[in-house]
């Protein structure tokens, strides 16, 4: 299990990195964080003609606030989101996700952008990134552009990020002050990829829930926006039934798929559970800040 | 085909130098360019741990990156771990509460829970289950290993123990 | 001379191996290179299941530089023989593929380079044709009559079939007031130890001498084997064993045709042959234990005394019969019928061959398999007959007054109180508070059960056990030589300064034989275990060894302890006669204490050993007249009652036989099929523990790997028999989060057979726990009507089986 060779190339600035995609015209892979790249070449599963590692590019490695966002540099690793106080403030939800991307070793090299590049649609972040409807920037020679999650993602390991484009910065909304957050998951190991994960957020005023988001891990072939569980929290509130009502919903929203872990109609189920699970959770967080 | 590239770094302290293709895995280079063969292979793709090396400080897979990304980088291995001819702290825990029995998976094992115990110096049982879930071991069901790390805990606590 | 004090033997001595294990130098067989100039190897691989091979395309290979050889089938069909099988169907096992491919991952090519990395790049510039064939992967589709055929010239898929009868099962099945049937399918799961198979292979063509380094650990009987493959004379055959091996549980008895095959690329190529399994081809194609289909009946009189039971067992053992197998059916002949007393007994086993990975052993080999369709059926036999699962079991223990017991199958139990320890594991459990908790639990509407498992637990397998695979028509052909054994060696040489130095050959995997046997040397002779340093290096030309040696079948705490006690008396007798002989007294008027000979009478001085050894190599004129030269003793021993199957299939399948007593609490959660075990006792008793610490490393880690085959860990296949679980992230190894926490307990009746009074321990709970969490959920589900009968429970399989019972009929 040993990589077949390629070029390698460790640019320091994204625009050294972008006219070395732009060369390769799509014969060249990106190396993040490697946690899932690297896997691949040693199984000898892909077989880039090169490597342009971004490692190197310390300007693309911050946390910052700006405009009520927390901007996040691609590179920027998911050990220091972890341990970040700007993160556990500002976005407590990524905070919690964080712990249930893979492990400690793993996310002193796992990247932000890169495990949102990658689109595994079992991954914490991809599904963090829907349920506060972020944005990331992505760039190329060509320029610059933004996209929301469902712009980005389309299928399993798939995004709309084109072969010369470079996934450079997440840009998360800062959650509301005491909204109520949770983030569920089930995995049979942990550590692994969720069977199904549920992010939840919801923002109450008094008793009102004036906005209640929840997107999945695992259950969808893509990240997935519960909108319409959402509705249900925002015209009912959080009682116990309308809880029960927007878990019921979820279960019917995604469209899962089965593997040797589990099951579609299973993923379906813990969709609902799990859904149930985090906004009870959320709920009883609400208002703690 | 790309010739081989040098690679500088430190190593448990020692500057080291060695030259490889750049698809050479880093653990690939300590043990075969380098010598260092206490860092171990288990799986070549990130899940059993047992390649586990402190890079810059903070526990990592050593199959899953290339020797070239470690250019310049701080390195500690296993082998870095005793001084002056006495374990480490975190290694006489070991030994003390049967942390191991065939040790293959053991340098990964001691460096992640280096790492864990460095961000969490005073953790519970179940976080330091989760921190060691990081490296599989087969023989030892973890109980010796999870003694270990808690025994070992106040003792880093209380004192300077690099790395 | 007096019985040796034991200050070491019993104590939780910190272990020899650490401070190297620790430090990173241990030497395992990837470290350290035994000689220069070592190329690597590749093994091209077949990618399916079932293909007849077409040609070979190795040009391209061969043109890379750094390339040295390619060997493939067509070289392995010339220049070796087949192993032997312990069939009488006509299997032919080659170490790669030569005329078919019949799982995926099978050799069918070797690559040799300069380093891994090109030899992966040569490999895949390899090209084999091959014509698919029809795949089979279940053993009853196997058995069908239009079934795919493996080997064509066995005709079937039929490896092997035995039909044992002990006692009258039909008459017991027709005195029965009950009569319970079940039908189990038990997982194909392997050992995977971090470290996978290494190989380092040399051929010096002068001497005609092929020296092998690896990780093998035994049985030895491999070598002659494996020399008849090559076609080599034993004695230019050498295996040699690293110091270190990074964990095995079995498999790494199954490396043995891989060194054929490295061994012969090392004598086509002429250079040194080094190969490392990597983890894709280790879960591809090492080794695992069978998945097995049973159907159980049990037989029991109205009071709970179960009369007989009948074994239908279809054992899967993949592409190929592999020795030991058919292990799998009848390694656990001698203890088939547990730790109950019950007489009749048929069993009825097929071994099965289909496009599957092959098997040997693993952990607990097949008595995992046993216990979890026994365990199973004794609580349904409670719940048919309204008892308590452990009342049941209680009322056909084995009781203490009938040690040594014979089973009816031919097995000698040699010691125990089996009602003491279950009581013993009952009591630490909190059983009747655990029922109560389990009735409230059930008000509130959660799924709280309670499981029990027992089981005897065998250890140092006798050889003999294999022949139980052929017709006992067939054993009695006199020119079949039949088969009996277990035996290790152990030589203990004292140096001029009084230091011990201990040979063994043995191939530890993390069991901490230095450690032990400095415990034992040191209480022998009255030493600190500082004082003795161990060496266990095997090397086949340079250590006592028979074909039984070797570190697996539990053995080493029965029988190389025991060969290690054994020397050190030889030694102390000799130490005593020759101190008699320096006082001039008889030699029954001297006895061995704290380290010195002196007189029984206490009078006059004392020799101790570092006076004698002085003494013993210095002046050798000092000894008495016919006195050999030289502080040595080497004891080899063997368990007398390890004799051949007899005519009516009964063997002593094992050498010493200890018991397990286990319970265990969980919880299931119904909405997501998560189980939480909340207690889990186990109480063992396997003899003399000669170091507690070590013993319940293995406990623990015996549980562990049982929990893995119970919960999580399976080599899955599709259809066209492709391997859907090849990597870490798929074949799920259970990490810390998922651990238990034991409660353990030992009860202690030494054995009656060894020197120490010790029993093997090593195999363990990775026997029980598969019975006692598939009991614990099925105690824990029985309101909805729900009972485990397949492992692994997965979630998703346990959802579905949830699902069925609620949903309304």
């Amino acid at each position: 299990m040993k990589p077949p060779r390629f070029e390698y190339h460790a640019p320091t600035t994204t625009e050294e990195a972008l006219g070395l995609l732009a060369r390769y015209g799509g014969e060249a892979k990106v190396l993040a964080g490697g946690q899932s790249l690297m896997p691949l070449l040693n199984f000898r599963l892909v077989r880039p003609a090169a490597l342009i590692d971004l490692n190197r590019i310390a300007a693309l490695a911050y946390i910052r606030e700006v405009d009520g966002q927390v901007r996040f540099g691609a590179m920027t690793r998911q050990r220091a989101v972890e341990f970040s106080p700007v993160v556990r403030q500002r976005l407590p939800l990524l905070t919690e996700a964080t712990r249930w991307v893979g492990h400690l070793p793993i996310r002193t090299r796992g990247t932000i952008g890169g495990s949102i590049a990658h689109a595994d649609p079992a991954a914490e972040y991809p599904a963090v990134l829907t349920a506060l409807d972020g944005e990331v920037v992505a760039r190329s020679a060509r320029g610059e552009r933004t996209l929301r999650p469902r712009d980005l993602f389309q299928t399993y390991l798939t995004t709309t990020l084109e072969s010369d484009e470079i996934l450079t910065e997440v840009r998360l909304p800062a959650m509301p002050a005491g909204a109520g957050y949770a983030f569920e998951e089930f995995a049979r190991r942990h550590g692994d990829f969720a069977i199904v994960g549920i992010a939840a957020l919801i923002a109450l005023e008094g008793r009102r829930v004036v906005r209640a988001r929840l997107a999945t891990a695992g259950a969808h072939p893509v990240p997935c926006r519960l909108r319409a569980a959402e509705e249900i929290l925002e015209r009912d509130g959080l009682n116990d039934e309308a809880i029960a009502a927007a878990a019921a919903r979820a279960g019917e929203l995604v469209e899962p798929d089965s593997d040797i872990h589990a099951s579609a109609d299973y993923r379906r189920h813990l969709t609902g559970v799990l859904t149930a699970r985090a906004l009870k959770r959320a709920r009883a967080r609400a208002g703690e800040r | 085909m790309p010739g081989p590239v040098a690679v500088r770094l430190t190593i448990n302290g020692t500057p080291r130098e060695g030259r490889c293709e750049p698809r050479k895995l880093l653990v690939d280079f300590l043990r075969e360019d380098l010598g260092l063969t206490g860092t171990h292979v288990g799986c070549e793709h990130g899940i059993c741990g047992a390649c586990t090396i402190l890079v810059n400080g903070e526990a990592a897979r050593s199959c899953i990156m290339l020797a070239v990304q470690a250019e310049g980088s701080e390195i500690v291995t296993v082998e870095g771990l005793a001084r002056d001819g006495r374990l480490h702290p975190l290694q006489e825990a070991f030994r003390e509460h049967h942390g191991l029995q065939c040790g293959f998976c053991t340098p990964g094992m001691l460096l992640a829970a280096l790492d864990f115990l460095r961000m969490h110096p005073d953790p519970t049982e179940s976080q330091i289950r989760e921190g060691l879930s990081a490296v599989l071991c087969r023989c030892t069901g973890y109980q010796g290993i999870v003694n270990a790390v808690k025994a070992a805990a106040p003792v880093l606590r209380g004192g300077e123990h690099r790395p | 001379m007096s019985a040796a004090t034991t200050k070491w033997v019993g104590r939780p001595v910190r272990r020899v191996e650490d401070a190297r294990l620790l430090t990173g130098r241990g030497t395992f067989i990837d470290d350290h290179p035994p000689t220069g100039g070592v190329h690597h190897a590749a093994i091209v691989r077949s990618p399916h299941a079932h293909a007849r091979l077409l040609g070979y395309d190795v040009a391209a290979a061969l043109a890379m530089e750094g390339v040295v050889g390619v060997i493939t089938g067509e070289d392995v069909a010339k220049s070796t023989r087949p192993f032997s099988v312990g069939v009488t169907a006509p299997v032919r096992y080659y170490c790669a593929a030569t005329d078919k491919a019949r799982f995926v991952g099978e050799p069918v090519a070797v690559v040799v380079a300069r380093d891994r990395y090109l030899a992966e790049d040569a490999a895949e510039a390899v090209t084999v044709r091959y014509e698919p064939l029809p795949v089979v992967t279940d053993p009853e589709r196997a058995l069908e009559p239009d079934a795919p055929v493996l080997h064509e010239a066995v005709g079937t898929n039929l490896a092997g079939h035995r039909r044992l009868v002990y006692g009258d099962p039909d008459r017991a099945f027709g005195e029965a007031d009950v009569v319970i049937r079940e039908r189990f399918r038990f997982p194909k799961y392997g050992s995977t130890p971090i470290e996978t198979y290494g190989i380092i292979a040399r051929w010096d063509p002068l001497e005609g001498v092929l020296t092998v380094w690896s990780n093998f650990m035994g049985p030895f009987i491999m070598h002659p084997l494996t020399a008849r493959v090559l076609g080599l004379p034993e004695n230019k055959l050498r295996f040699i064993v690293p110091p270190d091996i990074g964990g095995s549980f079995g498999i790494k008895t199954s490396i043995y045709p891989y060194i054929a095959l490295v061994g012969l690329a090392a004598m086509k190529t002429g250079v040194v042959v080094k190969w490392i399994e990597d983890r894709r081809e280790h879960l591809l194609a090492s080794s695992s234990g069978t998945d097995r289909i049973a159907e159980r009946e049990l037989a029991a009189r109205r009071d709970g005394t179960v009369l007989g039971m009948r074994f239908k067992w279809l054992d899967n053992v993949g592409g190929y019969i592999r020795s030991p197998e058919p292990g799998c059916s009848f390694r656990p002949t001698g203890n088939f019928v547990g730790p109950y007393g019950f007489q009749h007994l048929e069993v009825d086993a097929s071994v099965v061959m289909t496009n599957k990975s092959l098997t040997g052993p693993n952990r607990g080999y097949a008595c995992g398999h046993l216990y979890f369709e026994t365990e199973g059926m004794m609580d349904r036999l409670a719940e048919r007959l309204g008892l308590d699962p452990a009342e049941v079991r209680r009322r056909n223990l084995l009781r203490p007054e009938q040690m040594p017991y014979r089973t009816p199958t031919g097995g000698l139990y040699d010691s125990g109180d089996y009602p003491a320890a279950f009581d013993r594991a009952l009591e630490l459990a909190g059983y009747s508070e655990l029922r109560r908790r389990q009735a409230r639990a059930r008000a509130e509407g959660r799924s709280f059960g309670i499981g029990i498992a027992l089981a005897v637990d065998p250890s140092v397998s006798n050889m003999g056990y294999v022949a139980t695979a052929l017709d006992p028509q067939f054993r009695a052909k006199p020119e079949y030589l039949p088969k009996s054994g277990a035996v290790d060696a152990a030589t203990l040489k004292i140096d001029p300064l009084g230091r011990v130095t201990a040979i063994l050959a043995t191939t530890p995997q993390g069991q901490g034989h230095q450690t032990i046997v400095a415990q034992i040397v040191a209480d022998e002779l009255g030493l600190a275990p500082d004082d003795v340093t161990v060496v266990d290096e095997m090397d086949t030309f340079t250590r006592v060894w028979s074909i039984s040696s070797g570190t697996y079948s539990s053995r080493f705490g029965s029988v190389g302890t025991s060969a290690v006690a054994l020397a050190a008396r030889k030694l102390k007798r000799k130490l005593c006669e020759y101190a008699a002989h320096l006082m001039d007294v008889p030699a029954d008027q001297v006895e061995f204490s704290q380290g010195a000979v002196r007189r029984t009478n206490a009078k006059g001085p004392a020799y101790s050993i570092k006076d004698l050894a002085g003494r013993g190599h210095w002046h050798t004129d000092s000894l008495p007249a016919g006195m050999e030269p030289g502080l040595q003793a080497t004891a080899v021993f063997g368990f007398s009652g390890a004799k051949a199957v007899d005519a009516e299939d009964r063997v002593n399948s094992s050498n010493t036989y200890g018991f397990i007593a286990e319970v265990m609490a969980v919880e299931v959660d119904l909405e997501t099929a998560a189980i939480t075990i909340l207690r889990y006792v186990t109480v063992h008793d396997a003899g003399t523990i000669i170091n507690p610490m070590i013993a319940e490393g293995q406990i623990y880690g015996g549980a562990l790997h049982g929990l893995g085959g119970a919960l999580y860990e399976e080599l899955r296949y599709d259809e066209s028999g492709q391997l859907l679980t090849a990597t870490f992230m798929d074949y799920l190894v259970p990490t810390a989060t998922e651990a238990p926490v034991i409660d353990i307990a030992h009860v202690v009746s030494p054995s009656p057979l060894t020197p120490l009074g010790s029993k093997g321990l090593g195999e363990s709970s990775s026997m029980t726990v598969p019975a006692v969490i598939a009991n614990a959920v099925s105690d824990a589900l029985a309101p909805l009507g729900v009972r485990i009968t397949e492992l692994p429970m997965t979630p998703d399989r346990l959802w579905r089986l949830i699902r069925q019972a609620r949903k309304p009929t």
